[in-house]
């Protein structure tokens, strides 16, 4: 991917200097032809186009405003509540992720979904475990889902 | 300046001083470590990230100055604030403070314990 971006400037430039006008316009126009061209010539790489990933990125930074929007309103739902009833607790999940930075993100989208929060990743890098402020069974299986909407996005991106 | 521009910079500094209350009132008021953490990493982050970029909104319209640093200083704090939040807790469970009585379930102690049985 760092390859192909790579070359995407060096085509830019290569436009800025048979174009001869050396400003930001040409540069942006070139990158984007080379854009095409990278688009164009996509099997003889042996990753992606790179753009799916630059945007599978801007999704997931999209998921991360989202959640710490939600989580906020759950929050402070709980908080002003008259009374409290929440039942904290502590459980294991389980991640299919392997490497560190992934690991990384999930911990921290974890962090910053509604009422989650990440305490211990185990040794071998295969389990969280998840202080949830208010838990029960229903939301158990709801926050898996969220949970599996958040691998998914990750794994969109390392792919 | 223009006007929308104005109320959309009350609301956002409002917003943040709003939530950093909520903080406060979250760390008085729940019982534990844990459920504290949670009310310390989550609204106080989304509370200085508003306040910040009602700061950004109201400099750029009202004097024309981009000011890129409280642009990275919002950055620096929302990816700082969780992991700070989770290595507190972090740090409070391995010292061995215990979770507030009505909790419901444990699994890390049962790892633990599961661990320590079969070395």
């Amino acid at each position: 991917m760092a390859f192909q971006i790579l070359l995407n400037f060096v085509l830019a430039l290569v436009w800025m200097f048979l174009s001869h006008s050396y400003n930001p316009t040409s540069f942006i126009v070139g990158f984007l032809l080379g854009m095409l061209i990278l688009l164009s010539f996509r099997r003889f790489f042996n990753t992606r186009f790179y753009m799916i990933r630059v945007w599978a990125v801007i999704k997931l930074i999209l998921i991360f405003i989202k959640e710490l929007i939600l989580s906020n309103i759950a929050v402070l739902k709980v908080i002003l509540k008259p009374k409290l009833d929440i039942k904290p607790g502590i459980f294991a999940l389980e991640t299919e992720l392997k490497q560190p930075w992934e690991i990384t993100t999930l911990a921290n989208l974890i962090t910053l979904t509604p009422g989650t929060f990440v305490i211990e990743v185990s040794e071998d890098n295969k389990t969280l475990y998840v202080h949830a402020m208010d838990l029960n069974d229903d939301i158990q299986s709801e926050i898996d889902g969220i949970k599996n909407t958040f691998e998914k996005a990750i794994m969109e991106v390392s792919r | 300046m223009i006007e929308i521009s104005k109320i959309i910079v009350a609301i956002l500094i409002l917003l943040g001083a709003f939530l950093s209350l909520v903080t406060t009132f979250g760390l008085l008021r729940l019982p534990d470590v844990y459920t504290r953490n949670h009310a310390a990493s989550k609204a106080a982050t989304l509370g200085i990230m508003s306040i910040m970029l009602g700061t950004f909104i109201y400099f750029y319209m009202e004097h024309g100055h981009f000011n890129s640093r409280v642009l990275l200083g919002i950055l620096f704090v929302f990816f700082t604030a969780p992991v700070s939040g989770h290595l507190i807790s972090r740090a409070a469970y391995n010292s061995g403070v215990k979770l507030w009585d009505k909790s419901v379930r444990d699994d890390l102690k049962k790892a633990r314990e599961n661990s320590k049985s079969t070395r």
